[in-house]
Order: C-alpha cells, then sequence, then structure tokens
C-alpha cells in the first residue's frame, strides 16, 4: 500500500439528487454522506430504486446533484464542467457496467487500449499496458477476439481491464456479476478481490449477496438513504 | 482508433451505407451537372470567341454581328484604317450572303456564304484539301458537300442570287471545292460555304461592291482591348466595335435564365444529399446511443465523439463523390447531346463544360455538406446526460 493508504478518497457530504417526472420532484437521494478510504472494498446495497446506481453516478462524475458535495481524491467533482469532468473520468475513476459495454467493433485489446488512446498514451506503450491488463484478467491469448467470440464472463474482464486502463484512483461497479451466471460472477468476485488485494479501491453497487459478503464493507440504502454505513473490514 | 470505430459503423449496415452512397452519388452527380452548367455556356461561348485570336468585332452601328443583313460601305478603307493602328495585328474582313447550287434534278440547295480574306480569316477550320486562292474557288463543309452530292476536287456551279418566283440564278460561277471546313459559329447542320471576299462581292454585283457585314480584329499580345475598342469607335463612328468581355456580358444577360434554374436545382440537389446522409448518420447514431454514452462514460472527449461521426458522414460523402462526378460527366454529356440541337447554336458551344473548377466547387459543397450532416446529430448525442442515456439503455 502507499503511504495515502486510509485517506479518504471518496467524501460525499448531505447530497441530495431530484429528477423532475412531469409536475412532480422526485428524490433519488436524500442527504446522502459517507466516506471511502483508499484501498477500501465498499458494497452499497438496497432494494431496486433506492438510490444506489445514483450515487455511484454522482461519484463516478456521470451525473450531477442537486445539492451536496463530492469529492475524489480530494478534489471536489461535484460541479464540474464537461471537459474537466472527462477528462477525470478518463484519468481518475474507473467504469465497469452491468452489461460490460465494450465497443463491438473493436477487439478485447483494442477495448482496453480506448481509454488509453484517449489519454494520449503512444501506440506501442498503450499495447503493453493493454496485453498487461489482458494477462491479469486471464485473457492474454483472447486479444484479437471482438466481444461478440467472448463469453459474458470474459466480456466483464474486458470491461475490467478497460476500467482499470488508466490506473484510475477508484474503480466503480455497477452491478458487475448481474449478467453473470453463479460460476461465472464467482470468477468476477474473485478477480475483485484480487483488485482489491493489489490496492485497487472499489466501489460496487449490487444486488449480489455473495458479491456484497465478499467485500469489507457494505453500505445499506433505503429510499435515497443511508440506513447503515457499515464498518471497514 | 477514431478511424476503425467510424469504419465499423459504416461496415456494420453495408446495405444501409451502400444506399446512402449511391443516394449521394446521384446528388452530387446533379449538382456537378448545375455547377457545369451555370458556368458551362458562358465559357464555352468566351473559348468559342477567342479560339481564333479576334479580341474585337466590328459591325454596322448600333446591331451586333449578323444580327441583321446591314452592311458597312466603304470597307477598304475602314480595313486600311484599322491596319494602320499599332496594337492591331490582323483584320480579317467578312462578307455574309448566301450560295445557292442548282442540282441535276432541277431543285437548289442553298446555304450560307461567308466572303473573306482566307490568309486572316477566323471563321472556320480547314479539315481537309487547302485554302481558296483564286476567284473560282470555295470551301464547304459538310452539310453543304453531303447536300450537293460533291466532294474536294469537283467543280460545282453556284450562285449568289436566286429569284424563287422567277426560278432564276444570278451571279453565277462554276468553281472547285478546294477545302472541307468546319465553321466555328455555324449552328450544327447548318449548310456554309466560304470563299475570297472579292469573289463573292463580284457574285453579289455592284450592291457589295466595297462592304463588308462584318470586321474581326486581333489585337498585339498585351494590348488594351478596352481602350483599343474605344480609340476605334471614336474613330469609325459608323461602326459599333463589341469585345470580347463586352459580347460575353451580352450573352450572360440572355443566359441568365439557364443561371438561375442551375443555381435552384443544384441548391436542391444539395439539399436533398444534406438531408439524406442527416437522416442515414441520425439513424446510425441513435442506434449507437449506449455505446456514446458508455465512450464518455470512460472518458472519451464530446468533440472526439462528434469527430468519429463526422468522419463516418464525411467517409459516405468522399466515397460518392467521385462516383457523382463519373455519373455527371456521363449525364451532362448526354444532357448536351441534347441541348446542342437547339435550333441556331453554334456547333461547338457546350452549355454543360468540364472544367476542374466546377468539380472542386461541387466537391468542396459535398464535403461542407459532409461535415454539417454529421454535426448536429454527434453533438446531440454526445451531449445526451450519460447517466440518464445508460439507465434508459439498461431498461431498454
Amino acid at each position: 500500500m502507499s503511504e495515502l493508504a486510509g485517506a479518504p478518497i471518496v467524501e460525499v457530504h448531505d447530497l441530495v439528487r431530484e429528477y423532475r417526472m412531469g409536475n412532480e420532484t422526485v428524490a433519488a437521494l436524500k442527504g446522502v454522506s459517507f466516506t471511502v478510504r483508499q484501498g477500501e472494498y465498499a458494497a452499497i446495497v438496497g432494494p431496486s430504486g433506492c438510490g444506489k446506481s445514483t450515487l455511484l453516478n454522482l461519484i463516478g462524475v456521470i451525473d450531477r446533484p442537486t445539492r451536496g458535495t463530492v469529492s475524489i481524491a480530494g478534489e471536489r467533482v461535484d460541479q464540474l464542467g464537461d471537459a474537466r469532468a472527462t477528462d477525470f473520468r478518463l484519468r481518475r475513476i474507473g467504469f465497469v457496467f452491468q452489461r460490460f459495454y465494450l465497443m463491438p467493433a473493436l477487439s478485447a485489446r483494442e477495448n482496453i487500449e480506448l481509454p488509453l488512446a484517449e489519454a494520449g498514451v503512444k501506440k506501442s506503450a498503450r499495447r503493453d499496458r493493454a496485453m498487461t491488463l489482458l494477462e491479469y484478467v486471464g485473457l492474454a491469448r483472447r486479444e484479437r477476439h471482438r466481444p461478440s467470440q467472448l463469453s459474458g464472463g470474459e466480456q466483464q474482464r474486458v470491461a475490467i481491464a478497460r476500467a482499470l486502463a488508466n490506473s484510475p484512483s477508484l474503480l466503480l461497479a455497477d452491478e458487475p456479476t448481474g449478467e453473470l451466471d453463479a460460476r461465472t460472477g464467482a470468477e468476477m468476485i474473485a478477480l475483485f478481490a484480487r483488485l482489491n488485494g493489489d490496492g485497487t479501491t472499489i466501489v460496487v453497487v449490487t444486488h449480489d449477496e455473495v458479491l456484497a459478503r465478499a467485500t469489507k464493507r457494505v453500505i445499506h440504502m433505503r429510499d435515497g438513504s443511508i440506513v447503515d454505513h457499515g464498518t471497514a473490514g | 482508433m477514431l478511424l476503425t470505430l467510424a469504419a465499423a459503423s459504416l461496415f456494420r449496415h453495408r446495405a444501409r451505407t451502400l444506399l446512402a452512397v449511391l443516394g449521394v452519388a446521384v446528388s452530387a452527380a446533379m449538382l456537378l451537372d448545375m455547377v457545369m452548367l451555370a458556368s458551362g455556356m458562358r465559357e464555352s461561348f468566351r473559348s468559342l470567341l477567342l479560339s481564333q485570336g479576334f479580341q474585337l468585332r466590328l459591325a454596322p452601328r448600333g446591331t451586333l454581328p449578323f444580327d441583321t443583313e446591314a452592311t458597312i460601305g466603304d470597307a477598304g478603307a475602314l480595313v486600311a484604317t484599322l491596319r494602320s493602328r499599332g496594337a492591331v495585328q490582323a483584320v480579317s474582313p467578312v462578307l455574309g450572303g448566301q450560295l445557292h447550287v442548282p442540282l441535276a434534278d432541277g431543285t437548289t440547295v442553298t446555304g450560307a456564304a461567308l466572303g473573306v480574306d482566307p490568309a486572316v480569316q477566323g471563321d472556320y477550320e480547314l479539315l481537309d484539301g487547302r485554302q481558296p486562292a483564286g476567284m473560282n474557288e470555295i470551301v464547304a463543309n459538310d452539310a453543304m458537300l453531303a447536300a450537293i452530292g460533291r466532294h474536294v476536287g469537283d467543280t460545282v456551279r453556284v450562285a449568289a442570287g436566286y429569284d424563287a418566283q422567277m426560278r432564276s440564278l444570278s451571279g453565277e460561277r462554276v468553281v472547285r471545292v478546294t477545302g472541307r471546313v468546319r465553321f466555328i459559329y455555324m449552328a450544327a447542320g447548318q449548310r456554309a460555304t466560304a470563299l475570297p471576299i472579292d469573289a463573292l462581292r463580284a457574285m453579289q454585283g455592284a450592291t457589295a461592291a466595297d462592304r463588308i457585314s462584318l470586321a474581326m480584329v486581333r489585337l498585339t499580345p498585351g494590348a488594351d482591348v478596352d481602350r483599343e475598342r474605344a480609340a476605334i469607335e471614336r474613330l469609325l463612328p459608323r461602326v459599333t466595335v463589341i469585345s470580347t468581355a463586352e459580347a460575353i456580358r451580352q450573352v450572360d444577360e440572355r443566359l441568365s435564365y439557364f443561371r438561375q434554374l442551375a443555381v435552384i436545382l443544384g441548391a436542391v440537389s444539395l439539399v436533398v444529399g444534406f438531408l439524406l446522409v442527416t437522416t442515414l448518420v441520425t439513424v446510425s447514431v441513435n442506434e449507437r446511443i449506449g455505446e456514446i454514452a458508455v465512450m464518455r462514460a470512460i472518458g472519451v472527449r464530446r468533440w472526439r465523439v462528434v469527430a468519429q461521426i463526422v468522419l463516418e458522414a464525411g467517409a459516405i460523402m468522399l466515397v460518392a463523390a467521385p462516383l457523382g462526378l463519373a455519373l455527371g460527366l456521363v449525364t451532362a454529356r448526354y444532357l448536351n447531346s441534347i441541348l446542342a440541337r437547339f435550333p441556331g447554336l453554334p456547333e461547338r458551344i457546350d452549355f454543360f463544360l468540364f472544367q476542374p473548377s466546377a468539380a472542386w466547387t461541387a466537391l468542396g459543397l459535398l464535403a461542407l455538406c459532409g461535415v454539417l450532416s454529421g454535426i448536429y446529430p454527434s453533438w446531440r448525442s454526445a451531449s445526451l446526460p450519460i447517466a440518464t442515456t445508460l439507465r434508459q439503455e439498461a431498461v431498454g
């Protein structure tokens, strides 16, 4: 672990996110506050519609809160303009989605290279980095395969490798086992555990009790509020 | 990476991309044709007027060359005056008239006749044989030779006048056909001959003595055409002096309908091409809205998404452009052959004149169209809220 281990990496304070639905205003988050420290592996759980994914989107800087603040690694990100928010996501945050969302036209390696290319990494360097990550997730032999030629578990592993491409401060995963069968889901859980063991800070949103149990901290949400902050393991 | 994604997107729906390319090619062909039409006739007329190197034309005061049967008297002195000017390199006097050829079956073939100075004339090109040198020699075009059934080297009886009621000829003469020619300013298919101006005058009789219908003036290289035109008009007030630029301006006025039509149809074809590509790109972008949201979520900049989609639109235009260019040239040739049959037009006038500038203009407009057609749908999709789009895609 680095000397900053244990320092707050996610700081959320009094976060409110409201949506307009016709003439009504619906509050998806109602004043949420919590902190995730470097090296933590936290799960956010709760029933559907409780605001888990909304919270993850706000931490991931792909949405803006109605009120409240979000800081990542000490930097306020809740009011960033589009260009700075995009750059922040590129360099500081890794996203893993339930549906993998790989670019169908690109090979496994090229999918991993996409954020590297965007960050201006030279071709040979990004190729090396992509191969290193493919090896890390156990798919070195599948570098040339398109997403359509990969199984769901393999696609999710490529998506994780893509999320790690620019060595982000924080890995966010939204229902990462949601589209996988039990055996593949277990492999994914093991991969996340390995990643965390290697120093990656991870926050997952999940309905999967097995995945939640595998994390070091479980944050419970209900009706847009945190009802249990859990404790760091 | 950007190119790979753009190419993959186009190849994903090959049939749709192909149809779009064909649609844009047709639109491009029409655009090119209209650009060619807008300037073609003018440029063609200009090149026709300048083809023999004569920059000024003198006609009887208040008329255009060969617009009336009026002639200019005291032609010898006039030509001498012109030739004495320092800026004048050559003067070609022309007398217009008709030539009648009685055939063995009792019928008479009539054609235009130009009395010229064969040494400096600028009215025809010699295709076969030689220039008429003596008083009993003529040259004729294919239409005339075919009508009278004669060839180069044959002799033929001709007359300058024909009284249809009395069925009698006047100013008769037996001449030898010394050459086969193509008249530059005559309409396609019009029968015509040319002979030395003195021979035609002699055949026409006293009314034509020392008269000309027109004089064409070639200036020395570097001479100021407008200044010389004004000077000659001052010096010879009984003639109207028309420069090539003035003749083109007059043609321009008469052809303004063509130009307006070309501009309107060209604009319509451009709009059709624009709408076609915009529709295609919008459909394509809507299908990939989730992909685009993910790209944005993982940190791909908005302009990069826009660039990728504009690249796709541009690629369609780029592939369609050469196809459209080829199609445009083929259709222009076909349309030109139809319009060339318009009565009274010189054979060498082209309605659709290909010029590199026309092709570049059409290509430039198409490229601009391609960029603009990609910008709106791509910017719209790249500006959608990422979280909401992903949520909707996940539900969908």
